[in-house]
């Protein structure tokens, strides 16, 4: 099991959680004037890195807040926590 | 190749089964391909088999980054049905199907394909309508299906328990022409049929980049083994699709996730059939060894890394022993998670993409294995023609764009 540092909370056990997804996904400021493909990347298509994934979690059990992750998905080591609406920490998965 | 036969394991057993030598060779990649394919599980492999039998193209390579089968198809839980929901699934299921019922016969090796009947589980007045729901739209589209009352669901499985627990089942559908196969048989059955036409199955051969040529059109492919020309690329890679897809330019609507099974310690054969419960999410059968196989549910989060938290594991566990509560004292042998990719719709891409001689076999999630050898003959089909066949042609890569799902999630085999 994952042991996930909460911004707000501190370390806590995954079960905690709920899994969001790809994070800095932003949804488009004009959507009527976008393509079929353009909404296909934004609704469907991921990068599914394996490498450094910068991801959505919710502390549903705890303070109920979305902040953001980033994780080595070939480790599953969580390299940084951060709120939402802060930019991506530039942090490189240890080799 | 040598043909297995009763005689030949008279034979060979009277010489003490000194004789029989490698199935396949360890061939050495070439410098150039009429097709290669990147991927060397029963989807790959099977690929490279009727591409070469049903197709004439002899020179063909599976490049393999580790061992053959050794990704998801030596990590599944082997069960094979067809009882899907749509038109679309039901018909690439139910191909599939019908070629595993020959599939020994076809390859001359015992892939161990066993009918002994798939049991899905209903729980609440929710799940009884769903199942009836799919068994009449399996049965108007020829796949058989039927209703099972809890007596006839203890009869066709007598350690069920219905009654008393704390989710009773009200029913079930069964769909008796679905059953087991011998996981690593299937891989090196298609390995040793595939390798007798020819094909090249190139082991510890990780693709590390796709080449391209000035029209666009896939020209070679960069390996840890070399540089390999090809005008055609057909990529079967499971949960890394995404990683390998990367290197053309493409960004698919896939996610990867671990999905974890398990297996007990071997006991008598006391399990007939495989069971499956959605609702409270635990899948059983016993393997010929006499093992229970068990399939866990997904991790929430997606990963590379072939291993998930305990928890999931536990919970299918609990689901087990509520269910058969004789099994409650077995112990576990051996867990694991296998990597499985994930489409928006829980429906498989099996199609051309935007580059040309590059095609992708994709998105299977956590129901692959039962639909490998459709899979692998659809895709040879669509690489040999440069075209989808009529069966897979409604899972292609344009459908996310242009919304024509094929939203399968509540037919799948893990409630997702």
């Amino acid at each position: 099991m994952l042991l996930i540092a909460c911004p707000y909370c501190g370390e806590r056990p995954e079960l905690e959680f709920a899994y969001g997804g790809q994070a800095h996904l932003v949804r488009p400021q004009a959507p009527s004037e976008l393509t079929d493909e353009q909404w296909a990347d934004y609704l469907y298509r991921r990068d599914n890195v394996k490498g450094v994934h910068a991801e959505r979690w919710r502390h549903v059990h705890g303070c109920g807040r979305f902040f953001n992750a980033l994780r080595d998905t070939a480790s599953d080591r969580f390299l940084a926590t951060y709120e939402i609406g802060t930019p991506r920490p530039a942090v490189e998965a240890a080799r | 190749m040598q043909r297995f036969s009763g005689l030949a394991l008279l034979s060979r057993g009277l010489a003490g089964h000194r004789s029989w030598g490698p199935q396949w060779r360890r061939a050495e990649p070439q410098a150039a391909y009429d097709a290669v394919i990147c991927g060397g599980g029963g989807h790959g492999l099977g690929t490279a088999y009727y591409l070469a039998a049903e197709h004439g193209l002899t020179r063909i390579a599976v490049l393999e980054k580790g061992w053959i089968g050794g990704g998801n198809t030596g990590r599944n839980t082997t069960i094979i049905r067809s009882n899907y929901l749509f038109d679309e699934s039901a018909a690439l299921y139910d191909h599939a199907l019908k070629l595993w019922e020959s599939l020994s016969q076809v390859l001359n090796y015992n892939v161990m394909f066993s009918a002994r009947g798939v049991m899905m589980l209903a729980h609440s007045v929710h799940d009884v309508q769903i199942a009836k729901r799919h068994i009449h739209a399996n049965r108007a589209n020829g796949v058989d299906n039927e209703w099972l009352t809890p007596a006839e669901a203890r009869a066709f499985c007598p350690p069920l328990t219905t009654d008393g627990i704390r989710y009773p089942v009200l029913g079930a559908a069964l769909q008796r022409r679905g059953g087991t196969a011998r996981h690593d048989a299937v891989a090196w059955g298609y390995a040793r049929a595939a390798d007798a036409l020819g094909v090249d199955i190139i082991e510890n051969c990780e693709v590390t980049g796709i080449r391209r040529g000035t029209s666009g059109a896939i020209d070679a492919v960069e390996t840890t083994r070399g540089l390999i020309r090809t005008p055609k690329l057909a990529v079967a890679a499971a949960g890394h699709t995404s990683v390998v897809m990367r290197m053309a330019g493409l960004r698919l609507p896939l996610e990867s996730f671990p999905l974890q099974a398990l297996v007990s310690e071997p006991v008598k054969p006391v399990f007939p059939c495989v069971v499956m419960s959605n609702t409270i999410h635990a899948y059983v059968s016993q393997s010929d060894k006499g093992e229970l196989v068990i399939g866990a549910g997904t991790d929430a989060y997606t990963s590379y890394t072939q291993r998930g938290a305990l928890y999931v594991s536990n919970h299918a566990l609990a689901a087990v022993c509520e269910l058969f509560p004789m099994f409650r004292r077995l112990r576990m042998l051996r867990a694991w998670g296998g990597i499985v990719d994930v489409t928006p719709d829980r429906s498989p891409i099996v199609a051309k993409t935007p580059v040309p001689g590059l095609y992708v076999n994709c998105g299977w999630g956590t129901g692959g294995f039962k639909a490998t050898p459709g899979s692998a003959h659809l895709f040879a089909w669509t690489v040999a023609h440069d075209e989808p066949h009529p069966i897979n042609a409604p899972f292609t890569l344009e459908r996310f764009r242009d919304g024509r799902m094929i939203n399968e999630a509540a037919a799948a085999a893990v409630a997702h």
